[in-house]
């Protein structure tokens, strides 16, 4: 029997809001009816029911009538909705396509056995009702683009006819064998692409030559064992693998492995310098870097990029993007808590015009609203509170967005080592295994319609955070009661890599059949290399599997044991008891051919940064701001506070570059999506990303305490400008390093104690200019790390993000994105950037050079060239040491980083997070024009605000580094800053200032 | 006096049950963390603490509706030991998703014939919301807000938007005394959102039972026990303690009296 409940708001119906603007959005159409007029939402109920117990779920479970009206039906009945004393007609109905996570349905399921309902299957869907009959044209629109996402959803029109809910059929085990020891060369490459295997010529040639060798043909199992092993995503093979980079000069360098020559190089140097006071625990071994804490605590951190998914479907690839990177320190040593989260995006625009967009692409705006609730939706229901993250624009974006996710996790000292031993049981736990994650795999088995239907392709899927959140609650107490020797995460690759990995030094047999599925009819190689969510493989010894069995079945959660750790230096697969693999573990690790990429640095620009289309309207906005007035110097402030009559200075009009700046999507509020995100659970966010008066200023970091009750901090902020990618990549990776150890520094970390991470996005680095860009990025990232004295502890690439539409190729500009974590010793001497009294003195900490290359004065005004910003690497770290020693001593009360939009944009984001105003006037009689001064976002350069009584003992703290008196606050809500010639070039209300940067993201 | 214990209810999804420890443990109180499959084997588990503390998160994802399913299980397996605790002067506080799981229980508000009398849903505005917001206190009937002064807390959810089911019952409630707290501005005044940050009526973000001794709230006091939690610390100073403490301090002390 098949029931509805279909589930009709009372009163807001947002819904059909969203479709209509949408549907606005995407066609600039105003309809003056709505095309949509309801949607409700329900659950299909698939069981042995009687109505009353149909009914018991409706009342009891399924509808809130105080919000809602729940109607009950067999499935199938059509019937009208009543609105205003008419009759609509339901003309479509959105359901999740068979074997997509339907994590309601699942929690339905589960509540309905508390009932005693003997439910077998739930589905849930959308609904959606008009006053008349779709035009033909809306029609397409709404229901490609609008109604549901056919990734991962289907629409049916009209009435739904359906009988049953459960997907899949039975499974008829046949061991698949693939001839490849008597085929040609052409036919070996034919077998990879055919298979999907994305292995190259010499790497078929290699598994070719290893079982002809052994003397039979390998299984489909053991080909995409090997596929998935060697992959680019799991092995990193270009940038570990052989590079011979051509320099600008014609000069030739050869990297036998990339990686372990620059970045990872670097922090082996570093860790030997640092000898006894080594801090560095375990780096780039792990599933996160791990690094010292305090005595009783290491900290690790993760992250990741989930970029493909994202595009497809924002929601659910942003959702599995987080739980993934969430598993990653919960797989680290024994077990790491998940303390807090980061979030950083590279969209296209919002205000990109519908009409430009390539076939297959979403709107940026659908884009960033799926991806941030996507991240919404996972991480608060994990209760790990997002503390950190940055957003970019760039139109290259619009096919490929970056979505990069961080989690930080907290370890007990004794729980860092992780050591399978021969006889522990291969214990998978958490979620079950699905089609999920395997490629192009489709099934057709039981319809859901007469249509066949396909189920959603590996990219997309949509995660189940309460699965993921009961897993860690019972890992974290396995773990401090000892129960295994060994875990890690089943991410790509699935079991096939989770379990290659862990036995990789042992050897490991498992028993495929033995996995909880989801639904039947997988094949034993898709149970190995299903990528589906919210699964773990703990490595447990026989003794302890009753007591981890036991907690496991206490707290709801799965755990299977599906094989053995052996020492046999193979990795074995059964299914009902045949063997179905049987690689050698020293092939499957070491016996990839090394690949020799080539690439060239030339020195020229890639390209030159995007401007902004329509500045001049942008500009436009803002009425002419007042330029022309002599103001006296800092000790005496001239008298006049009303408004100088407007003059019009065409050439140099800096309110208005400010303003529009301000008003820039990367400079601009992001409000609208932290205060989506928790960012106070767990209790432990002493500085939160937005401070100040009005709590809507831009922090520059987060602080948070790990041990609740403990005064040691942990500052965590990021580093990202793929706008000086462009122009000269080494500058940009060392800028954005210096970025983020700035963002940290500013709020109190100590600079002997940060750690980074690096996240490089590259294109297509097949073309030899685009990995010569990223050499010389990792070449820089060796540099910096080196004199900054600052380890990288882990890091994750991804290479080819490019979207193709018909000839045209986007390739998104070279996007590094550089995470800094360090500790606070004290989190009462934190500092946040909010001007904190009148009568304070500002001064500017380091050097401004005349670096406006890829500068945001050039976005706004649609000028190219000029130098990008490079960091001094022998001042910066001085810079770094004798800020922190200022703030540690209390002598600081508010602290800013200049970053995009330099010393103006700085400036003004102080003055109105405090609502206290400035006066500038320490520009006057320098060197260098108005528009460098203001606009250059030189490196290493704070904002500090001491209070007049500190002003020596400061200055004194600062001596051995450049600090400039820039001015003092007022109590005047208002921001001026002199020119050159003694003039206010800039004089702004601190409101118009705010507004002008909450306006854009509001 | 021996200290008051304090059973902290886990359900899948629940995640502010750790900070909620940590605040009880700092106002004198012992407090276990116990498993909803624990209680359901065992309610008599209940003879041991004095308090019951229904943390906030997610349970069960907020599938259906925010506490919904842990509210049909508190109703439908634990229903009598629940009331029995109550009766003996016992104290039961709700904290966000705590507050959904208490009142869609019926155990702040007890059903009529026609039905629950309020829920908890959807903030005005579609979206979930993290925010400070000011409270207002009408302590007189409930003891975990003895002494408290306008205060200062966090906001972190999605379906906060207090509703009655006919407006007799919300002033019926405020006459009773029972809506104990308030969303205000800085100066006491009541204000559309962000002041009221969900669009509750009657600004309500705080509930308690005839007998004042089930509190259910939105807003999070164990997110502000310590002084650092402030979101404003930097400029206004380091105080004692943060706000929210002394409502965890009230729930031990209200044992102290008997």
């Amino acid at each position: 029997m098949l029931w509805e409940v279909e589930i009709i708001p009372r009163r807001f119906d947002s819904e059909s809001e969203r479709v209509c603007r949408e549907h606005e959005l995407l066609t600039h159409t105003h309809c003056a009816v709505p095309l949509v007029e309801r949607s409700t939402r329900g659950f299909l109920l698939e069981g042995n029911l009687r109505r009353e117990q149909a009914e018991l779920l409706r009342d009891e479970l399924l509808v809130d009538t105080l919000a809602e009206l729940g109607r009950l039906v067999e499935a199938g009945a059509v019937q009208s909705l009543s609105v205003d004393g008419r009759e609509i007609q339901p003309f479509a109905t959105v359901l999740l396509k068979p074997g997509v996570m339907d994590p309601v349905a699942q929690s339905v399921a589960e509540a309905a056995r508390y009932l005693r309902v003997p439910l077998t299957g739930v589905r849930t869907f959308r609904r959606y009702y008009a006053a008349a009959p779709m035009p033909d044209d809306a029609r397409d629109t709404l229901f490609r683009k609008v109604l549901a996402n056919e990734a991962i959803e289907q629409v049916i029109e009209g009435v739904l006819r359906l009988d049953h809910l459960t997907p899949g059929s039975s499974y008829q085990f046949e061991r698949l064998e693939v001839p490849i020891r008597e085929i040609d060369d052409t036919a070996l490459v034919a077998v990879s692409r055919t298979g999907g295997l994305s292995l190259n010529f010499a790497e078929m040639q290699a598994i070719q030559k290893h079982f002809r060798s052994l003397g039979r043909e390998p299984t489909d199992v053991e080909l995409e064992t090997l596929a998935q092993t060697w992959s680019e995503h799991c092995s990193h093979k270009t940038l570990k693998g052989t590079i011979e980079l051509t320099d600008e000069a014609g000069g030739v360098r050869r990297y036998d492995n990339l990686l372990k020559e620059t970045i990872f190089g670097a922090t082996q140097e570093i860790r030997r310098r640092l000898g006894k006071d080594d801090w560095c625990v375990s780096v780039f071994e792990d599933n996160a870097g791990v690094v010292r804490f305090d005595d009783c605590f290491n900290v690790c951190f993760k992250v990741e990029t989930h970029n493909h998914p994202s595009a497809i479907e924002p929601y659910g690839g942003a959702n599995t993007g987080i739980g993934g990177v969430i598993r990653d320190p919960l797989g680290t040593g024994l077990g790491a808590k998940p303390i807090c989260n980061t979030d950083v995006f590279c969209f296209a625009p919002p205000d990109t015009p519908p009409e430009s967009l390539p076939a297959g692409v979403l709107h940026p705006r659908k884009v960033m609203h799926g991806v941030v609730a996507g991240v919404r939706d996972y991480g608060n229901r994990m209760g790990i509170p997002t503390v950190n993250g940055a957003v970019c624009f760039d139109t290259r974006y619009l096919g490929n967005p970056l979505v990069y996710c961080g989690t930080v996790g907290l370890i007990p000292v004794h729980r860092c080592v992780k050591q399978p031993k021969a006889g522990d049981l291969i214990v998978a736990v958490g979620g079950r295994t699905g089609r999920d994650g395997i490629h192009g795999a489709t099934f057709s088995s039981i319809e859901l319609t007469s249509e066949s239907e396909t189920v959603s392709s590996g990219a997309v899927q949509i995660g189940n955070a309460i699965t993921e959140k009961k897993l860690l609650d019972v890992i974290l107490q396995a773990r401090d009661l000892g129960l295994y020797h060994a875990i890690t995460d089943c991410g790509a690759g699935g079991f096939s890599s989770a379990v290659g990995e862990m036995g990789e030094k042992l050897g490991a047999s498992v028993h495929l059949d033995r996995a909880p599925l989801k639904y039947e009819g997988l094949s034993y190689t898709e149970i190995w290399i299903s990528e589906a969510q919210e699964r773990m493989i703990l490595a447990v010894p026989p003794e302890r599997w009753p007591a981890l069995e036991a907690l496991c079945r206490g707290e709801d959660v799965e755990a299977t044991a599906i094989g053995t750790f052996e020492e046999t230096g193979k990795l074995r697969l059964f299914y009902c008891n045949q063997q179905v693999a049987d690689l050698d573990m020293h092939f499957l690790h070491d016996g990839r051919p090394d690949i020799t990429r080539r690439a060239i640095w030339t020195g020229e620009p890639v390209a030159e940064p995007r401007t902004l289309r329509n500045l001049d309207d942008g500009a436009a906005r803002q009425e002419p701001r007042p330029p022309a007035e002599p103001c006296a110097p800092v000790e005496s402030r001239p008298p006049v506070e009303s408004r100088p009559p407007v003059e019009h200075h065409p050439a140099a009009r800096p309110g208005e570059v400010l303003l529009a700046i301000m008003s820039s999507y990367n400079v601009c509020s992001k409000e609208w999506i932290i205060r989506q995100y928790d960012h106070e659970v767990q209790g432990g966010t002493v500085i939160k990303p937005l401070v100040g008066v009005h709590d809507d200023g831009p922090g520059d970091a987060a602080v948070v305490t790990p041990v609740l009750g403990s005064r040691q901090g942990l500052a965590v902020g990021c580093g990202i400008n793929p706008r000086y990618g462009d122009l000269d990549a080494y500058a940009m990776a060392a800028a954005a390093i210096d970025e983020a150890v700035r963002n940290v520094v500013a709020v109190g970390a100590d600079p002997r104690f940060i750690a980074l991470l690096d996240n490089f996005c590259w294109g297509n680095t097949d073309r030899p200019e685009v990995l010569g860009s990223l050499v010389r990025a990792a070449e820089a990232c060796r540099d910096v790390a080196l004199a900054f004295n600052m380890p990288f502890i882990s890091g994750k690439d991804s290479l080819n993000n490019e979207f193709r539409a018909g000839d045209r190729t986007i390739t998104i500009p070279p996007t590094l994105l550089i995470s800094a974590m360090g500790r606070v010793p004290d989190v009462r001497r934190c500092v946040t950037m909010d001007l904190k009294e009148p009568g304070n003195l500002l001064f500017l900490i380091g050097v401004t050079r005349d670096e406006l290359g890829g500068s945001h004065l050039h976005l706004v005004t649609g000028q190219n060239g000029g130098t990008v910003p490079q960091v001094d690497l022998e001042l910066a770290p001085r810079i770094f040491a004798a800020l922190h020693t200022a703030i540690a001593a209390g002598l600081v009360r508010s602290c800013h980083d200049l970053s995009e939009g330099g010393l103006a944009v700085a400036l003004a984001e102080m003055a109105f997070a405090g609502d206290i105003g400035a006066d500038v006037t320490g520009l006057s009689a320098r060197p260098l024009p108005d528009s460098v001064e203001l606009f250059s976002e030189s490196t290493s350069r704070f904002i500090v605000e001491v209070m007049p009584e500190h002003e020596a003992t400061f200055r004194e703290r600062a001596s051995s580094i450049p600090v400039q008196l820039l001015g003092r606050t007022v109590a005047d809500k208002r921001l001026r800053i002199a020119g050159a010639n003694g003039e206010w070039i800039v004089w702004l209300a601190l409101d118009e200032l705010r507004d002008a940067w909450q306006k854009p993201l509001r | 006096m021996a200290k008051p214990r304090v059973l902290i209810l886990r359900a899948p999804g629940a995640n502010c049950d750790v900070e909620t420890h940590f605040a009880f443990e700092l106002a004198g109180a012992i407090a276990e963390r116990v498993h909803i499959h624990r209680l359901r084997e065992s309610p008599k588990l209940l003879h041991d603490f004095q308090i019951l503390v229904i943390p906030g998160g997610f349970t069960y994802g907020d599938d259906v509706a925010a506490g919904k399913i842990l509210a049909v299980q508190l109703k439908h397996f634990l229903g009598d030991a629940l009331h029995r605790f109550r009766a003996r002067d016992k104290l039961i506080l709700g904290i966000c998703n705590g507050f959904q799981v208490l009142l869609k229980a019926g155990l702040i508000l007890i059903p009529d014939d026609d039905g629950p009398l309020a829920t908890l849903t959807d903030n005005s505005h579609g979206r979930f919301e993290d925010r400070w917001i000011w409270l207002q206190p009408d302590a007189q009937r409930c003891p975990f807000l003895k002494g408290y002064q306008r205060f200062l807390l966090p906001i972190a959810h999605g379906e906060g938007r207090f509703t009655c089911r006919a407006p007799w019952i919300l002033r019926g409630l405020e006459q009773a005394g029972q809506v104990v707290l308030r969303y205000v501005d800085g100066d006491g005044n009541p204000g559309p959102f962000p002041v009221n940050p969900n669009g509750s009526e009657g600004d309500v973000a705080g509930l308690c039972d005839v007998s004042g001794r089930v509190l259910g709230l939105m807003p999070h006091p164990e997110r502000h026990v310590l002084p650092t939690q402030h979101p404003r610390w930097t400029r206004e100073g380091l105080k004692s303690e943060g706000d929210g403490l002394q409502l965890f301090r009230n729930a031990v002390k209200y044992f102290d009296a008997g």
